[in-house]
């Protein structure tokens, strides 16, 4: 009677789950369909499917430039807050020191923190002390935001790391480097790896901030929200399926990459 | 300072305090703490103060030249702002209500029913998160669009009759936002509900405890810190909201993040919009506060 019950539940909670995903997938899946519409106004059910406005958006100048900045900020995001990171994390879960718990709470305040708020802010303080805003500068807000995430994320895999394997390495004769380079940085990889990835994901989708700091130079995100808000064109749902495409490959990529890892290191043991 | 003192045995040497400084700034702690520090102090705190300075500027003035007023902060009370203002925390927690019942089924599927297939439900899960909330709140645009949306397509063709837009309103607006902030809710309850060790269940269940008490007595305390995460996150964001209300929401809603930027762009009254600004940093930052002074983040980090 109760496993009856229990089954039921546990019944209930996965088609639950199956609903909540494709409530999230739905909009995604309209707008690839909506790439494919062949008129200038969007109508359902489409009268003709072409490929015209891939087509139109590729051999546009402006796809490209617009990519190469999203490309640029995001990849210079990943790489910088990997390294902020990696030692926040450090000083974050490793260490126990005087300060770490004030140090945790306000490293964190960032990211709680309205994004569009923080994103004038940072308006306000580059023109105060002289940075003209360009990419470079949305590379520094975007990193405000996104160092202490990639931080949590990496202190939860430095959390789980066993300090003891340093300590032996110590003992079998090895120096700083060979420590760190052989024994500390292997062990927390994979942190390192999801951090990377989820730094240059959320700098490629980041709008809030942005916005307010890239000046004239635009990313992916800017250019759809300003054709948005002036109404349809019928490269936005082409340009919006493009950015989906790259998320998708990025993101899969990754996560055989991540089960291939994984089975090659259970191979070794 | 004084702990240091204190451990020290008696008959050693006292350090100065000079000396005691030096220590605690050569701690690997500190040491590593520091490039993330810098990237705080330039970056956030920087920023904040230069928000709070020029909000006691003159009207329309964009440098500092020594005139300090708290007009704007008595323009902001006298007249309407309040309205947005009660838009923007409204429909954040209006968000957070709805992420957090929609989530939590979900979250406990992941947790605790799901097994194996728990991971790649996960990554299905955080693909949207990845995809920018324009282009999802663009997606939500086609579907609603009056007469040519897929909703209104479906409908039409199957039933026969005409819908009217659901776009435009504030209905829509909520949803755009639970759908975009709906992951920040989900992971960390997640995370949270994780933590609920299985035996402590099955022993309240033993103990004839039915399945509220469970949820109640159980579940929710050890759960509590990863909700509360999840629910902050959703909520700040939400109150930082543009897209949504923009996109889907059309001109009758006007939230604080519009008025803000209004002040900054249409109006060019720098010091306007960042008083607006301060009240709402005043506002979620007092609840961040009172959350994270509550929160062990070790032990929902996951600490040994």
């Amino acid at each position: 009677m109760e496993d009856r019950k229990k089954r039921w539940v546990h019944a209930l909670i996965g088609v639950w789950t199956a609903v909540v995903l494709l409530f999230f997938f739905l909009p995604i899946a309209a707008v690839i369909i909506s790439s494919f519409s062949k008129s200038r106004y969007f109508r359902f059910p489409m009268k003709e499917w072409s490929f015209k406005w891939y087509d139109e958006t590729i051999n546009a100048n402006l796809t490209e430039n617009l990519h190469l900045t999203s490309l640029y900020v995001a990849g210079c995001v990943a790489l910088i807050a990997l390294v902020l990171g990696f030692f926040g994390a450090l000083a974050f879960a490793r260490y126990d020191w005087k300060g770490r718990i004030l140090y945790q709470r306000l490293i964190m305040l960032p990211v709680f923190f309205p994004q569009a708020v923080l994103g004038l802010a940072l308006l306000l303080w580059f023109t105060y002390i002289g940075v003209l805003p360009t990419w470079e500068a949305a590379v520094f807000a975007h990193l405000v935001w996104i160092a202490p995430i990639v931080t949590l994320v990496i202190s939860i895999q430095v959390y789980g790391f066993d300090v003891s394997q340093e300590e032996a390495a110590y003992d079998l004769g090895a120096n700083r480097w060979q420590v760190f380079w052989e024994v500390t940085l292997p062990a927390l990889a994979p942190g390192l790896f999801s951090g990377g990835l989820f730094a240059f994901l959320l700098s490629w989708g980041n709008f809030p901030l942005s916005t307010y700091t890239t000046g004239a130079d635009s990313t992916v995100t800017e250019w759809l929200y300003t054709k948005m808000s002036s109404g349809y064109t019928p490269m936005i749902p082409t340009m919006g399926a493009f950015s989906v495409y790259g998320s998708v490959i990025i993101l899969f990529a990754a996560y055989i990459f991540l089960v291939a890892h994984r089975r090659r290191a259970a191979k070794r043991l | 300072m004084s702990t240091i003192i204190d451990k020290t045995p008696p008959l050693l040497p006292q350090p100065t305090a000079l000396q005691s400084f030096g220590l605690w700034l050569r701690q690997p702690g500190f040491l590593t703490s520091m490039p993330i520090l810098i990237l705080f102090l330039a970056g956030f705190v920087g920023p904040l103060v230069i928000v709070l300075g020029f909000s006691f500027l003159p009207e329309r003035t964009f440098g500092f030249h020594g005139e300090w007023t708290v007009e704007n902060y008595v323009h902001i009370l006298t007249e309407s702002y309040y309205i947005s203002f009660l838009w923007s925390f409204g429909l954040a927690t209006a968000t957070v209500a709805c992420c957090l019942l929609i989530s939590y089924p979900v979250s406990y599927g992941l947790a605790k029913v799901f097994g194996r297939w728990a991971a790649p439900i996960m990554l299905l899960l955080v693909i949207p998160l990845f995809v920018s909330e324009n282009v999802r709140l663009f997606g939500w645009y086609i579907l609603l669009l009056k007469g040519g949306g897929i909703f209104a397509g479906i409908t039409k063709e199957l039933f026969g009759f005409n819908t009217g837009t659901m776009l435009y309103s504030n209905g829509t607006t909520l949803l755009g936002m639970v759908y975009v902030y709906l992951p920040y809710t989900l992971f960390p309850t997640t995370l949270g509900l994780s933590l609920v060790p299985r035996d402590q269940v099955d022993a309240a269940g033993d103990l004839g405890a039915n399945r509220f008490q469970i949820f109640r007595e159980v579940e929710l305390p050890v759960a509590m810190p990863g909700i509360l995460i999840g629910s902050l996150l959703t909520f700040v964001l939400a109150v930082g909201a543009i897209s949504e209300a923009k996109v889907l929401g059309g001109a009758n809603t006007v939230v604080i993040s519009h008025s803000i930027q209004h002040e900054f762009t249409y109006a060019q009254n720098w010091p306007l919009g960042s008083s607006i600004s301060m009240f709402a940093i005043l506002i979620t930052g007092v609840l961040v506060v009172y959350v994270m002074h509550r929160l062990d983040l070790d032990r929902l980090l996951g600490r040994r």
